[in-house]
């Protein structure tokens, strides 16, 4: 799952930039075209990975999309740490979106899965070392002297037996000359002086003056102003409008029909999901939603005004029981261990679409440009987490080669997967085309929330055989979900089923020698993605909330049981003692207040959580902590990792309480912050968070604190009310 | 129109009913303050007008004429106001999308009540963060006043 190795060549070029200093870069086999004469020539280098100026600054360029993970430092850190730069004298930036920037494990640009150190510290660790001996080469050359009587540090080369030293900014320049040594050897973890260590993020000075650019802050010369509105329904098709009354309004521009069908030709309906939807364009944004407003866009419902909340829990409960649900995982024989088991326990769970809610609404600016020979080219500044998946759509829509598209990544205000989809950019190149503008769409937050890829819809049937000992022997559960993979990741399928669907509920680490696990779809004309940590979002509540019911149907200690069942997993069993001891979880908590625990693995990483909370007279809960253990393997930035738990709990915590659309008539009721309740800072638990540190290689840190903390929350509601609520959210 | 917005005098011409958020970033250029939900619920597009802290996404730029507004790029561009460095000091920022709200709602809060405490942070800071900084946004607060 983790830490396949590149075994493939990398190809390293350097060059001297044009300001005198090094430029490196490398392109991988069968990912990258060889680099034109003028990279070559270091005119415009599109490949440098990192570049040091004559003043020792040192930039590093990341192929993944910074949303609040923190990866425009992570990455750095990595490739300075090879490189023994002065951390002080390093920068980051988003790389451009070019064939060099392209993952060489995923053969894709994008950014999802908690996977960006994981997939890319093999390869940037070696450009790090690569330009590090090329800097020591310089000084050698320079001074006439052996590479061995060097050393390096904090970006300095010294000799000591004549004194000199020299810093890399001035060496930068005769190294780019050199030729580039390959797959030089890394640094073992004793050696590391970056890794490791708390440095402070390299993009919180942009963002705490507002100077840090954002996607909605992208301005380009003759820029107008697009918003919108889609089909309430997702499938319905626009009726009526009133143009006149929208033109009225003073600079309004133009209106852009944006017909579902566009995506047809281009075979993307099923990727794109892009419903019926109407622009305006006008000189300001102001003037546009006015435009809009003016419009008064009618959508008829096409067909879907039976569906509700109550049919989709109904479809979901008697899908549940199908019997020809896929089975993908089969241990053992369930049937005759649960016929020979002391008694079953069962229960039936759900989980509701949750909406994403990146605090910057969905915003693309674009420039699809018709030159006097008719050739055709298209501009995009988007905050995306999914480039590749974009070009592809953009490519087949407009018929374009990726030549002509030219895609800046730009910063962006949140992402948790919501950005990974390509409808927004579509949408405003579509616009652009049409207008023969440069267009910045900008989606109202009422449009964001009622047109969002929602985390799946689920349930999910559990039926646990215990034996005298009290310890499960047979495990069944049954999961109907909708799908994320079906729609936008088919590569991913798995026999025709969507793996995402399952994760967290095929692969449980219990020591359960019978066990089945089956999938059912349930189809649903509202849109599913990837929402952070994905499967384990509702697998997670769902497995630990039933582990939770095994220990009190068997009068056990919930760290007990787990420990019983983990006996072959030692980085588990560590979790566990350590959230055990860091939680108290043996001394009973003060008056009025109860604990709830679970654990769970995702993404290459354990996570272990313990809710502390009240509930009030009227059924009120208050979160008063949490406490979180988490094996990450190798540490990278623990600062980082600590506020990526605290924000993976708050996350979790609010999906658990409050998360979820509502749907009537085919429509998302929601439409903005005061009915879908967010988290805020006097809500926020104390958050005591501990890492254990190891030698195991890098897991993921944006998504593994997620899912756990939802099951110890309704483990704790279990503890102080007695009551099991087995579906979200918690304060329905 | 006549707006003083960070010490500086603006002429130009708009819409009376649009909102001081959309002046600031569409036609003075000014983008650090952030639109999230344009009614006033997430404190985003949080600026102060003649020391006020304000929500700009629901503020008619006619009510606001010829006040003074200052924004987050208005407490300064070198990070040296004490909240920048509190807010450097905690690493507070993930995405940092709210964070410019967040940095005018603090120092609105300091300015009222320097050294405030948990229950008045509590109270003030509304504004949300959809990446839950919330505990180091506190620490920050905390820091600023020492």
């Amino acid at each position: 799952m983790i830490n396949k190795t590149v075994n493939r060549r990398q190809f390293l070029k350097s060059s001297a930039i044009a300001a005198g200093g090094l430029s490196l870069g490398f392109a991988l086999p069968g990912c990258a075209p060889e680099a034109s004469s003028e990279e070559a020539a270091g005119g415009s280098d599109v490949s440098a990975w990192l570049t040091i100026d004559p003043e020792g600054i040192v930039t590093i360029r990341v192929p993944c999309s910074e949303m609040g993970q923190g990866v425009h430092t992570s990455l750095p850190m990595i490739i300075a740490e090879e490189l023994d730069a002065d951390w002080q004298l390093v920068r980051s930036e988003t790389a451009p979106v070019t064939p060099g920037f392209v993952n060489p494990l995923t053969g894709s640009r994008g950014t999802g899965g908690s996977s960006a150190v994981r997939r890319w510290w093999p390869t940037i660790a070696k450009a790090g070392a690569t330009a590090r001996d090329m800097l020591l080469r310089a000084a050698a050359e320079q001074w006439a002297v052996d590479v061995s009587e060097l050393t390096v540090a904090n970006g300095i080369v010294s000799h000591a037996a004549s004194n000199r030293s020299a810093g890399y900014g001035s060496l930068a320049a005769a190294a780019g000359a050199l030729e580039p040594a390959m797959d030089l050897p890394l640094k073992t973890a004793d050696q590391y002086k970056i890794i490791g260590t708390p440095v402070k993020r390299l993009d919180t000075p942009s963002k705490v003056n507002g100077s840090a650019l954002f996607g909605i802050d992208v301005r380009i010369p003759e820029m107008q102003y697009a918003t919108l509105a889609a089909s309430p329904t997702f499938i319905g098709n626009l009726r009526s409008m009133d143009e006149s009354a929208a033109m009225a309004v003073r600079g309004v521009q133009r209106i852009i029909s944006l017909p579902a069908a566009a995506q047809e030709s281009a075979g993307v309906q099923d990727i794109v999901a892009m419903p019926d939807a109407v622009a305006v364009l006008a000189d300001s944004y102001w003037q546009a939603k006015k435009g809009l407003q003016a419009l008064n866009p009618q959508f008829d419902d096409g067909g879907a005004a039976s569906i509700s909340d109550a049919t989709i829990r109904a479809e979901m409960i008697a899908a549940l029981s199908d019997e020809d649900a896929a089975v993908m995982r089969n241990d053992g024989d369930v049937a005759q261990a649960s016929s020979g088991a002391q008694r079953v326990i069962s229960a039936d769970y759900m989980a509701p679409f949750l909406a994403h809610l990146c605090m910057e609404p969905m915003n693309c600016t674009a420039h699809y440009k018709v030159a006097e020979d008719g050739g055709e080219s298209l501009e995009i500044w988007a905050p995306t987490q999914g480039e590749s998946h974009v070009l592809n759509v953009l490519q087949r829509v407009f018929g374009l080669s990726e030549q002509q598209i030219t895609l800046h990544t730009t910063l962006m205000g949140g992402g948790f997967g919501r950005r990974f989809e390509a409808d927004f950019v579509l949408q405003s190149a579509l616009i652009s085309k049409a207008a023969a503008k440069p267009v910045k769409l900008l989606w109202s937050r009422e449009e964001d929330v009622q047109h969002d890829y929602y985390r799946p819809t689920s349930a999910s049937r559990f039926e646990v055989g215990i034996d005298d000992s009290g310890r499960p022997v047979s495990w069944r559960n049954a999961v109907v979900a909708t799908s994320v993979a079906k729609r936008n990741f088919a590569a991913a399928l798995v026999n025709g089923n969507d793996p995402f669907s399952i994760e967290g509920a095929v692969n449980i680490p219990y020591d359960i020698p019978n066990q089945t696990v089956t999938l059912k779809e349930y189809h649903s004309n509202i849109p599913s993605g990837s929402w952070r940590s994905v499967g384990s979002s509702h697998n997670g509540f769902y497995v630990e909330s039933m582990m939770d019911e095994v220990a009190v149907a068997t009068g056990k200690d919930p760290f007990q049981l787990r420990r019983e069942l983990l006996q072959n997993h030692p980085r588990f069993i560590a979790v566990l003692n350590r959230l055990e001891a860091e939680s108290n979880w043996q001394s009973p908590a003060a008056a009025g207040r109860f604990r709830g625990m679970a654990v769970h693995e995702c993404f290459a990483s354990i996570v272990g959580e313990v809710a502390e909370i009240s509930v009030s007279d009227t059924g009120a809960i208050k979160v008063h902590k949490m406490t979180c253990v988490v094996d990450c393997g190798r540490v990278v930035n623990p600062s980082i990792i600590e506020s990526q738990l605290e924000s993976s709990m708050i996350d979790g915590l609010t999906a658990a309480l409050w998360g979820g659309v509502r749907i009537k008539e085919g429509r998302i009721v929601q439409s903005n912050f005061h009915d879908y309740r967010l988290m805020r800072l006097r809500e926020t638990p104390l958050m005591d968070i501990h890492i254990i540190d190891n030698d195991e290689a890098p897991g993921g840190i944006g998504e593994p604190g997620v899912p756990p903390s939802m099951p110890a929350l309704s483990n704790a509601l279990f503890a102080a009310t007695g009551r099991r609520v087995r579906s979200l959210p918690l304060e329905a | 129109m006549k707006l003083t917005a960070n010490e500086v005098e603006y002429d130009f011409e708009v819409d009376e009913d649009t909102p001081l958020l959309w002046v600031l970033r569409d036609t003075l250029g000014m983008t650090g303050t952030k639109f999230a939900c344009g009614v006033a619920q997430c404190g985003a597009c949080s600026v102060m007008v003649d020391g006020e802290l304000q929500r700009s996404c629901v503020l008619p730029i006619s009510a606001v004429e010829g006040r003074s507004v200052s924004t987050i790029e208005g407490l300064s561009t070198d990070n040296s106001h004490p909240v920048q460095q509190a807010w450097i000091a905690e690493d507070v920022p993930q995405c940092g999308y709210c964070q410019s709200g967040q940095i005018m709602a603090a120092t609105a809060l300091l300015e009222r009540s320097p050294n405030p405490s948990d229950e008045e942070i509590d109270s003030a800071m509304t504004n949300i963060c959809r990446c839950g900084s919330y505990s180091r946004i506190r620490k920050a607060i905390h820091r600023a006043i020492g």
